[in-house]
Formats: C-alpha cells, sequence, structure tokens
C-alpha cells in the first residue's frame, strides 16, 4: 500500500467520523443549553427518535430534505416543550420526566414509522473533490453547519449577554431572578431549544448521514449525548471534539472490515468486529471516568441549579 | 398571572400533610389518561376504534368472564375446558410475562427509593439469564436433580447480576458518576455480549443463534404438565416464576419497612445530607443497593430463561424499562409492585398480536408522564383563586412583589 493510498484511506475515515459524529454534536450542544438554563433533560434519545422518524417520513412524501429536518425540529422542540412544563410549571422529577420523554419518543416513532421501515432513501448528490474520492453535498453541508455551529455556541454561551442570563439562571436563578429576569421563561426557552436540536440530529441522521428509517435507529446515541455532556463540563466547545471522537468509535467497527487496511482489518475475523460494536458504550463509561477524575481537580461541576425547580422565595440553591 | 379571560388565577401552595390517597389517584389517572391519549394515537395511526382495541387487548390479556366462568366449573368437576379452548389460557400468559417485569420492577424500587437511578435492570437481566444459560448448559451434566439445578441457576444469576450492578454502584460511590449513563450504557454492553455468545459466538449451535432447548431439570415445570391430574390446565404455561417474585417482594418490602438497613435507604433517599449527619455511609449503601438491585434484576434474567428453556438472540429487551415505569406506579412499594406487574403483563400479552406495534412502549411513557405530572399534587395544593392586587397580597403575606 503506497503512501498516498494510505492517505487518502486516512482522510475517508476522518471525513466518515466527521459526518457520524455531526447528528450527535447537535444533540449533545443542545443538551448543553438545556443543562446550562438547569433543566436535565435525559428525553435526548426519544427526541432524536421521533425527529428521525417525522423527517424521514416528511421527506419521503414530500421529497425534500429541508422540510424534513424541519419537521425533526419542530417534533423535537415539542417534545422538549412537555419536558418543560412537567418539569418546570408542574415541578416534577426531571429524571422520570426525561425517561418518559424517551419511552413516548421511541414508542410513537415505532408505532408511526412502522410504513416507513426499509424504504428507499434519499439519493445523495455526490461530487468528486481534489482530496475526496466520493463525497455527498449534503454531508459536506451538515459538516459544515456543525462545524461553525458549536463555536457560535461558546461564544453565545459565554461572551454574550443572554448568555450570562441563561448560565445565570442554571447557576443561582433567585440572583437572576431578583435582577429581573424571568428564570422559568428563561428555562422554557432553552430546554425547547435543547428539544429542537435533538431533532435536527436525528432527522439529519436519517436524511444524511446514515440515511434510511429503522425502529430504535439511534441505538442509544441520545444517551451517549447526555455521557458527553458530563464529560464535556457543558461547554459546547468540548462537547463538539468529543462527538467527533465518538463519530470516529461508531464507524470503526465498519472502518476496520476495509480489507485494505494492514494488519488490523477485521474482514477475516467477524468475531472481533462483533465485541467492537461494544466500544462506543465502554468508551462513553471511560471518558467518565476520565472525566470524573479532572473534574474532581479542577474542582468543574455541574451547573448549581442543575435539576431543582425554581420557587420564587422557597430555599434552594 | 391571571388565567385567560378569567380574574382567577391558579395558586400553588407548598402542602404540609401528604394524603395516602392521593398516591392510588395519581396512579389511577394515569393509566385511564393513558389509555386516552393512546386512543387518539392509535386512531391516528389508523388502527381500528380505539374501543374495540383496548376490548381486544384486555381479552388478550386476562380472557373473558364467560371463559373464567367456565374455567372454574371445569375445575369443580374435573373435566376439561368447554369448546376446546384455555379457559385460563390469557391469565397464565400474562402470569408469565409478570414475573420478569415484576422482578425487574423492584430492582427499580430499591434503586429509587435512594434517589438511585438504575436504568440499567435490563442489562443486569442479560447478564443473569446469560450466567444461568452457562451453568444450566455447560457446567452441570443434564441429569442434576431439577431443584438442584434451578437453585444453581437462580444462583448464577443473581451473582451476575450483583456484579453488574455494582460496576456502576461503585462508579458512583468512589468516583460519583452519574450512574443514570453507565447503567444505561452497560445495557447496551449486555446485549452485545449475549448476541456475541448465541448469534456469532461459541454458544450457538450451527446457525440457529441459539443454545438450543436445554435439559429438563434446567425448566420451569409448566402447569401444563400436571394436565392429567387436573384437567383444566392442559396447554398452560404458568410457572414458579412469579412466586418468586411475589417472594422477592414480600422480602423487600421487609428490607425497606422492618430493617435498619431499609431504614437507612429511605433516610439517605428523603434528604442524603441528613442522613450523612446521622453518621450513615452512603457511599456503602449506594454500593450495596446498586449490587441489590442488579441481583433482582439478575434473577429475572434467570426466570427468563428457565420460562424460555433455550436462550436466543431473541432474548426480549425492554423489560428492565418497564420495570422503571411498574416501579413508578406502584408508588415505589414492593407490595403494590406485584399487582401493577400483572396489569403491566396483561399488557404486554394483551398487545403482542396488536397492530400497529411500538403500543405498550407509548402507553407505557404516557403512563410514566402523568403519574409524575400529577405529583405535583403531592407536595402542592393547587387551588382556584380569584386574583387579588398585587399590593394587598404582598401586604397580607409579607411577600416582596
Amino acid at each position: 500500500m503506497t503512501a498516498s493510498a494510505l492517505f487518502d484511506l486516512a482522510i475517508t475515515i476522518l471525513f466518515g467520523a466527521l459526518v457520524s459524529g455531526t447528528p450527535l454534536l447537535f444533540a449533545t450542544v443542545g443538551e448543553i443549553f438545556s443543562e446550562r438554563a438547569g433543566v436535565m433533560n435525559l428525553g435526548i434519545e426519544g427526541m432524536m427518535l421521533v425527529g428521525a422518524m417525522s423527517g424521514f417520513a416528511v421527506w419521503f412524501n414530500t421529497g425534500s430534505l429541508v422540510l424534513g429536518l424541519i419537521m425533526g425540529m419542530a417534533l423535537g422542540g415539542l417534545f422538549a416543550l412537555l419536558h418543560a412544563f412537567i418539569t418546570i410549571t408542574l415541578r416534577a422529577d426531571q429524571v422520570v420526566s426525561g425517561l418518559a420523554v424517551t419511552f413516548l419518543g421511541s414508542g410513537l416513532s415505532s408505532i408511526l414509522g412502522q410504513p416507513y421501515v426499509g424504504q428507499r432513501t434519499p439519493e445523495p448528490i455526490t461530487l468528486t473533490l481534489p482530496i475526496l474520492e466520493r463525497a455527498a453535498v449534503e454531508q459536506l453541508v451538515l459538516v459544515a453547519v456543525g462545524l461553525v455551529f458549536a463555536p457560535l455556541a461558546w461564544y453565545y454561551v459565554n461572551r454574550t449577554r443572554p448568555g450570562l442570563n441563561l448560565r445565570s439562571v442554571g447557576e443561582y436563578p433567585s440572583a437572576a431572578d431578583s435582577l429581573g429576569i424571568n428564570v422559568n421563561r428563561t428555562r422554557y426557552l432553552y430546554v425547547i431549544f435543547g428539544g429542537v436540536m435533538s431533532g435536527f440530529g436525528g432527522a439529519a441522521m436519517s436524511l444524511v448521514t446514515d440515511p434510511g428509517w429503522v425502529d430504535g435507529k439511534t441505538s442509544g446515541l441520545g444517551w451517549i449525548a447526555v455521557g458527553l455532556v458530563i464529560f464535556a463540563s457543558w461547554d459546547p466547545l468540548r462537547g463538539m471534539w468529543v462527538s467527533y471522537f465518538f463519530g470516529l468509535l461508531r464507524r470503526l467497527p465498519l472502518d476496520l472490515q476495509n480489507p485494505a487496511l494492514p494488519l488490523i482489518s477485521t474482514a477475516h475475523n467477524p468475531t472481533l468486529g462483533r465485541l467492537m460494536d461494544m466500544l462506543p458504550y465502554l468508551a462513553t463509561i471511560l471518558i467518565l471516568i476520565i472525566g470524573s477524575r479532572e473534574a474532581l481537580r479542577q474542582r468543574l461541576g455541574a451547573p448549581a441549579a442543575l435539576g431543582t425547580p425554581y420557587v420564587r422565595g422557597e430555599r434552594g440553591v | 398571572m391571571n388565567l385567560p379571560g378569567t380574574a382567577y388565577r391558579l395558586r400553588i401552595e407548598t402542602r404540609s400533610d401528604n394524603p395516602g390517597w392521593m398516591g392510588l389517584v395519581s396512579s389511577v389517572l394515569g393509566v385511564v389518561l393513558a389509555l386516552i391519549v393512546g386512543g387518539f394515537v392509535l386512531r391516528a395511526a389508523g388502527a381500528n376504534d380505539p374501543i374495540v382495541t383496548y376490548r381486544e387487548i384486555f381479552k388478550e390479556g386476562f380472557g373473558t368472564p364467560a371463559d373464567w366462568q367456565a374455567g372454574v366449573s371445569a375445575l369443580l368437576t374435573s373435566s376439561d375446558c368447554p369448546k376446546g379452548q384455555l379457559c385460563f389460557g390469557p391469565l397464565s400468559d400474562t402470569l408469565v410475562k409478570a414475573s420478569p417485569i415484576l422482578l425487574t420492577g423492584l430492582a427499580c424500587i430499591v434503586a429509587f427509593r435512594m434517589k438511585l437511578w438504575n436504568i440499567g435492570a435490563d442489562g443486569q437481566m442479560f447478564l443473569g439469564a446469560w450466567a444461568a444459560t452457562g451453568v444450566a448448559v455447560f457446567l452441570l451434566p443434564k441429569t442434576t436433580d431439577r431443584a438442584v439445578m434451578l437453585g444453581a441457576m437462580a444462583l448464577a444469576g443473581i451473582l451476575a447480576g450483583l456484579a453488574y450492578g455494582a460496576i456502576p454502584g461503585f462508579l458512583k460511590a468512589r468516583l460519583n458518576i452519574n450512574e443514570i449513563i453507565t447503567t444505561l450504557m452497560l445495557n447496551y454492553v449486555a446485549y452485545k455480549w449475549v448476541e456475541f455468545f448465541v448469534v456469532v459466538g461459541p454458544w450457538s449451535i450451527g446457525d440457529f443463534e441459539s443454545t438450543g432447548r436445554f435439559p429438563t431439570p434446567a425448566t420451569w415445570p409448566r402447569l401444563t404438565e400436571y394436565a392429567r391430574q387436573i384437567p383444566i390446565t392442559a396447554g398452560l404455561t404458568a410457572h414458579p416464576g412469579i412466586l418468586l417474585g411475589i417472594g422477592a417482594a414480600v422480602l423487600l418490602a421487609w428490607i425497606l419497612y422492618r430493617s435498619r438497613w431499609g431504614y437507612e435507604i429511605r433516610v439517605i433517599g428523603n434528604n442524603p445530607n441528613a442522613a450523612r449527619y446521622a453518621g450513615i455511609s452512603l457511599g456503602r449503601n449506594i454500593l450495596l443497593v446498586m449490587a441489590l438491585s442488579g441481583a433482582l434484576a439478575g434473577l429475572a434474567g434467570m426466570n427468563e430463561v428457565a420460562a424460555l428453556r433455550e436462550l436466543n438472540g431473541r432474548l426480549q429487551r425492554g423489560y428492565g424499562f418497564t420495570g422503571v415505569i411498574v416501579a413508578w406506579l406502584a408508588k415505589l412499594n414492593p407490595l403494590a409492585a406485584i399487582f401493577v406487574a400483572f396489569l403491566f403483563g396483561g399488557l404486554l400479552v394483551g398487545t403482542k398480536l396488536i397492530q400497529p406495534q411500538g403500543i405498550a412502549s407509548m402507553l407505557q411513557g404516557v403512563i410514566l408522564f402523568v403519574v409524575v405530572g400529577t405529583e405535583l399534587l403531592f407536595r402542592y395544593r393547587v387551588r382556584l383563586e380569584k386574583a387579588e392586587p398585587v399590593v394587598a397580597v404582598a401586604a397580607e403575606t409579607g411577600d416582596v412583589p
């Protein structure tokens, strides 16, 4: 194998990692917004599934990718609104409500998505780039959106006035309240935003990065996103890097099947390939272990008010 | 904020008492509301009339009063069920389904009592099923006494689940790592693990993706084996697994309400800081409770393979998640979980044949939503009152407007 062929292969694998990590990026950064505002939403998996299913269904019936993505965002946002109502207005437990979002989302997407299982998928427009043999335009655009979105999100959270309000609501809601920030309204806003991004991530998955709909399409990606938020210590930029890393991990079993790879190819060893499927899940646990040591050393922590509803005049954080 | 178009507003105040009837109300309300919402979804998905569908689910899951009546009279006269059908068939199937649900529900109850969110009962169950299979098929001889064999399988299932539950427990206790994520990730690892053994790996027979039929001593005795003595039991697959679940529920209730350890668990669940000041070790209890939770789920796995009589690629996922809802609907009461698990067993059996699939999962989601949403009623009193000028309210209560 020549050096240039190896280089091409590396580029292909890296681009694959960016592509498969991008839906995860949107979900992770969306959840960072929600948790920065003080509301944990464990429903990402459900919202992604609903987004993926509805996006695919809309594309299937209208032929428009954009409409499909918008539909995914809308339904993700709608589910997040439900979570926001239960946890912010009704002050219920965020963990249980988030689980309910996931149950509901996976059940509904399974029921309503049945006609679309195994249907034809969007035909990508491919073009040839100097360094990339075959690239789908949609994937390039999606990756570019992700690459712009995460730094913007970082800037918004850390360097702007509304971002400051967002953080204050999650860290010290009563102080934010006394400054005239409407705590619950702010929380509603960012919980819904998180849901919209999850729905977008799901729709991007079923339409662009891994086209098609099957039951349980996201296979735990939403849960991985919840873990990545913790590892990213609620920082959108770190969330972006770690999402791409997980994109790489998810593709690894596929990439290693490439017989062109010297030595480590699993093409002749399917058993190993099966065990490699465990990798993203084990890696999530591993990075949480690494992250926890770092958190102890640097005294990083979750937003102080994460998980607690805000009631004016009641003792809280 | 006034309700739109009226001079009234909702006032939510903290409740100091905690009436016991509200738990029942919110659970029943949850189920009823879930059925209504589910009806709309069914209609949207193009199914039959929702009422017809629900009646069908009930009939499939529990049977009809006419069947029961015929069954009882056949039992008294010790004759066959008339018309050749199974009088207690649906009830028997429901009991079979209810046993793993009850055990995973109990696993969730003990963890949730301490606000430990063990969402990994599914994975712990899979590992329990895997370990019990290993003992039954590869460790003990085929001719082992049935009681010894089942006992050894149960022990293996319990130990495997215990170890698998202790991992996230240890990580939580030592490094304060979020147990929701770890238990969930371990679910997927367990699925892949079992898949590896029976689909591609060393335990499958030929291309069958299965360990093959267990030797008879490694299977639960079924009611139908007594058809010669009691004709009515012919064809019924009910097995003693449900008794195992009920026994575990009673034991867990005793631990929680009557033992010192259970008291510690409840104190930690209600107020970890108070527990710490009282000298209760948080870390030790986190580890122990996660281990117990995993052990119960592992037992569910053993129970499932002993009922299925083989381990194959189709071992059903999702019992652990149903367990979460059972726990919540039972208000974390182990004895109430027996009843709820029976209901959910019926739901799963009843929806098995009904299109579209996924309806059980959706109904479960709605139930959980309503139950958790109405928890507000426990902690707060919701009142409709006439809106007054803000100044007057402030003067009365001393609040800053």
